[in-house]
């Protein structure tokens, strides 16, 4: 997929909806209905807007955010200076594996950049391991160490 | 910890939560709780940190945030700590994380996503981060992503 804008035509009630919704839903028995409120909208607009954001892919995901590493998982952003006449066959290996979450390649040396999310934290040595065997080339993981409070964000 | 129920929620609701008036009570419908139950132990999850927030994701390019950057730091660890989470705390940064270097291949140990709707305010944003962290930092770069090689997300299989 190449990072192309979605030709997104977003409207007033739209950015609203979507800022509202960054942070976060109520939990109650009516939540939409309780968003909406909030926004001068009804349960039946909020509830259509949000399915059409969803199809459109202006919104990626709407629900519980879960943290992986609390669920007893481990997610590590590891990164490969890959040769550039070899990028796409190393690419193809390493997006094969299930463990790869996201693949990103980056303008640098270190040109490729992925998350390996797996179901315990010792898993991610044996998946790193195997990548550098299939590979032939080094590895570099960077495990968070810290992370920094981010508040809510982009203005839609 | 979780039992086997609050796995379940897990599972019921990594895609997302049901499009309906009562999405909890069809979810407390679906794995035969109450809505209350449902709705409590969402709570106790989110009180944990196991869910981060409830909400919406949205794509970044959708909304018109076309130039993201991976700027990385090369930040003293005496004081990392300290402005790691002022740079957080930028409205322009999602994320913002300390990593270990791997000397002498990466000397960066802070890692902040940066977005902006075009370059120039991509690289004001830059500035700001470099002025904040001032004489503390000894070196940054900015890495932008040329493509998306692949994105799926994790998912539990219950």
């Amino acid at each position: 997929m190449r990072l192309e804008t979605v030709a997104a035509c977003l409207d007033e009630t739209d950015r609203a909806l979507i800022n509202a919704l960054q942070q976060g839903f109520p939990l109650c028995d009516e939540p939409f209905a309780a968003v909406g409120a909030a926004l001068g909208l009804s349960e039946e607009a909020v509830l259509h807007r949000l399915s059409d954001l969803l199809a459109r892919g202006v919104l990626t995901r709407f629900g519980p955010l879960f943290q992986i590493e609390k669920l007893g998982g481990a997610f590590v952003l590891a990164a490969m200076r890959v040769p550039a006449e070899d990028y796409d066959r190393i690419a193809e290996l390493v997006n094969a594996l299930p463990e790869v979450a996201h693949n990103y390649r980056r303008e640098h040396a270190f040109n490729m950049w992925f998350v390996l999310a797996t179901e315990t934290p010792e898993r991610i040595a044996d998946v790193i391991a195997y990548i550098e065997s299939i590979t032939g080339l080094k590895v570099y993981a960077f495990p968070k160490e810290r992370e920094y409070f981010v508040g809510l964000k982009l203005d839609a | 910890m979780l039992d086997a129920l609050d796995r379940r929620l897990i599972v019921a609701t990594q895609a997302g939560l049901p499009l309906v008036p009562r999405p909890y009570e069809a979810l407390a419908q679906q794995l035969g709780v109450s809505a209350g139950e449902v709705q409590t132990r969402l709570a106790r999850m989110l009180e944990a940190g196991i869910i981060r927030r409830i909400g919406a994701v949205p794509n970044h390019y959708a909304l018109g945030y076309r130039h993201n950057g991976m700027t990385v730091w090369d930040v003293d660890d005496e004081r990392i700590d300290a402005l790691g989470q002022q740079v957080g705390a930028l409205p322009f940064v999602t994320h913002c994380y300390r990593r270990p270097r791997h000397l002498p291949d990466w000397p960066y140990n802070l890692f902040a996503m940066v977005h902006g709707r075009d370059r120039g305010e991509t690289e004001a944003a830059i500035s700001e981060i470099a002025q904040l962290l001032g004489p503390a930092c000894r070196a940054y770069e900015v890495l932008y992503s040329s493509r998306i090689l692949k994105k799926s997300g994790l998912r539990l299989t219950g």
